[in-house]
């Protein structure tokens, strides 16, 4: 099938790669199919853009490329998980220019079902993990290894 | 709006399968206990609202600012 996308013009798409978000996401709570795209050629960035709204397309990244220590519990029953290889993970960037200043949302992961395509954006009750955190953290002390 | 009058240890029924109990009162503050299906999403409102604008933001992205990805490289 055919997918008018916001960055790559249209794309054939498998339908099969769709992945299924009941509940939407929130502020988009009436989109309910997606697909995850390749930003960079490393594989590190996806675009996770709406099937029926071109316009709409967010930035998610692996969280653990930029916190290896994430941590956080998932209600197994809800996403039909069964076993640790049934679930992936991609928290939502927030680009700015310059690129330093880009954010990754820790308190709303995506967690997905790879095998039945079913995913929903969490709400996290963690006060560790908020809306912005730096996506690059040359700042930091030396305690973070994940980026330089 | 509705608005009812509950005390300490009272609760109040939405619909089928939703109760909403005052578990207790303390210094202005009200602490609720909500039984509801696992499927029905409950949230402090501010925070679901500072989701929504995080991806409302994040979502308005320019074709320009996506180029800062492809140029970024990797450890």
């Amino acid at each position: 099938m055919k997918v008018e996308t916001k960055y790559f013009g249209t794309v054939e798409v498998d339908a099969e790669e769709l992945i299924s978000f009941p509940h939407g996401l929130p502020g988009f709570e009436s989109f309910h199919s997606f697909v995850l795209l390749p930003v960079d050629e490393l594989g590190t960035y996806f675009a996770l853009q709406a099937v029926d709204e071109a316009g709409l397309s967010l930035i998610v990244t692996n969280p653990y490329i930029f916190y290896k220590d994430y941590a956080f519990d998932i209600d197994e029953q809800e996403l039909s998980l069964e076993k640790p290889n049934d679930v992936a993970v991609y928290n939502v960037v927030t680009l700015k220019d310059p690129f330093e200043k880009s954010t990754l949302n820790l308190q709303a992961p995506i967690v997905m079902n790879v095998r039945e395509r079913i995913a929903k954006q969490v709400i996290l009750n963690d006060a560790n993990y908020q809306t912005k955190h730096p996506l690059t953290q040359s700042n930091k002390g030396g305690e973070s290894h994940a980026r330089p | 709006m509705l608005v009812l009058n509950r005390k300490e240890g009272e609760s109040v029924r939405v619909g089928d399968d939703i109760t909403i109990k005052v578990v207790g009162i303390e210094g202005g503050q009200v602490k609720l206990g909500i039984e509801a299906p696992k499927h029905i999403g409950i949230h402090r409102q501010e925070i679901y609202v500072a989701i929504e604008k995080e991806n409302a933001e994040a979502a308005n992205v320019s074709e320009n600012l996506l180029n800062l990805l492809k140029n970024t490289k990797k450890d």
